[in-house]
């Protein structure tokens, strides 16, 4: 073949550098995100795993809910306890610590949520 | 003999696209009146379920001039209004001003007291049965409400201004700063924040929502609180032959704001 002598090295050395990536960050996944639960409560609005993959999607569904359909402002957890259905008013009730919640996972997962631009976080944790 | 043969071509194609393109487009514009003469047709259906109302007794805001700025003020201070403090940027979900720009050539004649045309006159959104703004919207963000309230999804608006050259009061604002900033001196526009409710962002418009947050939880709409006592807002259900209003509306003359616009509003002033 002609030109060996430089095509497989320089073949090596592409390859190295293309899945550098891959082996500088081998066998380590970052450090997992930890959000900071609740203290005062042991129970969300729905399972953590639905919660962990499709809180967005509730989010959603209780806005169009309440402002289309006139739906409840108040939900029933499983173990019937009340709270309100709304991001400002529910959901930072208990997890009233945007920082140490909401940023946690989403700064890992690189997702900028424009929630913030209009809702408005709990003040002590601003 | 072969530019002819392009010629039939080009007429063939042209042909086939509006034959395909023109049924579509009529049946838009079809449907778009149906939806426009069934809502302002009077007596068509017979209502079900609450249609909220509110009659705005002008009279009574003279005898107390300070009563519509504080309506204005409580509104706009909890549902998180900035103040930009320039009319060209002005953001007003409520508002006072003159008859004769409230009222505008709706008189019947002309010969009407002077004094009325400087009254200052309490507007907001009309919450129109007929709501022009929601049909201009092309991305469903205002929206009416089985409940009569015309209300907007922040989150969908995008911004054209479509719905505020569409609706004839001016009742629609548009955010051209940012509302979360602060002015030259320092201050923010919101002077202070209602941690309850939501504040908007730049590039979305805004409007009244006749206090949607509050009917929810039993309250009246705030400006309506305020102005209570002295019955100078009267609000309620237009649905329910015995609500106040009902009866305010049967027993007193009440004028519209441009009935003639066809949009049904759901606001009645006693002059
Ligand atoms: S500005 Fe927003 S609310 Fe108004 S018509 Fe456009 S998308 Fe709809
Ligand atoms: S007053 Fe204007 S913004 Fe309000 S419902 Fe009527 S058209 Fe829409």
């Amino acid at each position: 073949m002609y030109g060996k002598g430089r095509i497989i090295p320089a073949l090596i050395l592409f390859l190295g550098l293309v899945t550098s990536p891959m082996w500088y960050k081998s066998g380590d996944a970052g450090k997992m995100p930890k959000p900071e639960k609740p203290k005062d409560y042991t129970e969300c609005v729905a399972p953590t795993q639905y919660m962990r993959t499709s809180h967005m999607v509730l989010l959603n569904e209780w806005r169009d809910d309440i402002l289309r359909e006139g739906g409840p402002r108040i939900g029933k957890t499983a173990n019937g306890t009340e709270y309100v259905r709304s991001l400002q008013n529910g959901c930072m009730k208990c997890h009233s610590d945007k920082k140490k919640f909401c940023d946690d996972c989403h700064n890992y997962a690189s997702v900028k949520p424009y929630c913030w631009d209009c809702h408005l976080q709990p003040k002590e944790a601003m | 003999m072969n530019s002819k043969r392009r010629d039939f071509l080009k007429i063939a194609g042209l042909t086939a696209i509006a034959g395909i393109a023109a049924p579509s487009a009529f049946n838009t514009l079809l449907k778009g009146e149906a939806i426009a003469s069934a809502g302002g047709q009077h007596g068509a259906a017979v209502p079900t379920g609450k249609r909220w109302g509110m009659v705005i007794d002008v009279k009574k805001f003279s005898e107390n001039p300070d009563l519509a700025e504080k309506c204005v003020s409580t509104c706009h201070t909890i549902h998180n209004v900035p103040d930009f403090g320039n009319k060209k940027d002005e953001i007003k979900w409520i508002w006072v001003d003159s008859f004769q720009h409230v009222f505008p050539g709706d008189s019947s004649h002309y010969k009407q007291p002077e004094a009325l045309n400087s009254m200052p006159i309490l507007a907001l959104c009309n919450h129109c049965d007929n709501p022009p703004c929601v049909r201009a919207c092309p991305t469903q963000a205002t929206f009416k409400s089985k409940d009569g309230i015309v209300g907007m999804d922040y989150h969908r608006c995008i911004g054209c201004r479509f719905c505020m050259a569409a609706c004839p009061y001016g009742a629609r604002s548009f955010n051209w700063r940012d509302p979360r900033g602060k002015d030259a001196n320092g201050q923010p526009f919101i002077k202070a924040e209602n941690p309850k409710y939501p504040t908007r962002m730049r590039g979305v418009v805004e409007k009244c929502n006749f206090c949607t947050e509050r009917l929810a939880i039993g309250q009246i709409p705030a400006c309506v609180e305020v102005a209570a006592q002295s019955k100078a807002l009267v609000f309620g259900d237009l649905n329910d032959p015995n609500s106040e209003i009902s009866q305010i509306l049967k027993t007193t003359f009440t004028i519209q704001r441009k009935p003639s616009a066809g949009t049904h509003p759901s606001l009645f002033y006693i002059i």
